[in-house]
């Protein structure tokens, strides 16, 4: 299936982009999604660590991606 | 009735219309934080900063706040409200205001409003210095 991320923060400068889109197996965990954004999009390795979030919400490296779902890299915040 | 007021805008904050949402006949204080834009990082002067923000989901984690806060301390009423957009220095990114019958809790969730946004909330801040730019705790 195929899924489109959201990019915020720094990774719109890694990445050179707002948004990505990506070709993954059905039933994926967030933990093969962020080994595969790593494999295909290695300037990420330039931050220490990011998050994922799933439809709104901070998803943990277990949950599973369903089509349609709104995901986004979330770099290290510096929000107040 | 609602006790949490969340905003995160391009318009410039109102410290007023943060303090009159709190406002309660039952409470014996407001405390009130402000955040408001450096001139300086780590010694070098900063001429702006520029806050970008997953606004959706920004405004979901920010109501997670404000809601926890009510459960955690004995609040009455909260609110949070977040710039984006270009900030000069002086200009106010952030206002958390929060009133409580008694001032311990106000303080404390005023603190853990603003502690839990800094590590949670998915806003970002480029600051700009005169020989260049660089995203704020992206390279921790």
């Amino acid at each position: 299936m195929n899924i489109t991320i959201l990019l915020f923060g720094i990774t719109t400068d890694l990445l050179k982009a707002s948004s990505l889109s990506l070709s993954i197996e059905k039933n994926s965990s967030i933990k093969s999604l962020k080994k595969l954004l790593l494999d295909e999009y290695p300037q990420l390795s330039k931050i220490n660590t990011y998050a994922i979030a799933v439809n709104e919400s901070y998803a943990s490296d277990e949950t599973i991606l369903n089509e349609n779902d709104v995901v986004a890299i979330i770099p290290p915040v510096s929000g107040g | 009735m609602n006790d949490t007021f969340i905003k995160v805008t391009s318009e410039k904050l109102s410290l007023d219309e943060c303090y009159q949402f709190v406002v309660d006949q039952a409470c014996g204080g407001i405390a009130v934080f402000v955040g408001t834009v450096r001139n300086s990082t780590k010694n070098k002067e900063v001429t702006q900063l520029d806050f970008s923000t997953y606004k959706p989901m920004a405004i979901k984690e920010m109501q997670k706040i404000a809601n926890t806060a009510l459960e955690k301390f004995e609040v009455k009423k909260i609110a949070i409200h977040h710039a984006e957009g270009v900030l000069k220095i002086g200009d106010i990114p952030v206002i958390i205001t929060v009133s409580a019958p008694h001032r311990k809790a106000a303080f404390d969730a005023c603190q853990y409003a603003i502690d839990t946004l800094k590590k949670t909330v998915p806003i970002w801040k480029k600051e700009y210095f005169s020989d260049g730019e660089v995203w704020v705790n992206a390279h921790p």
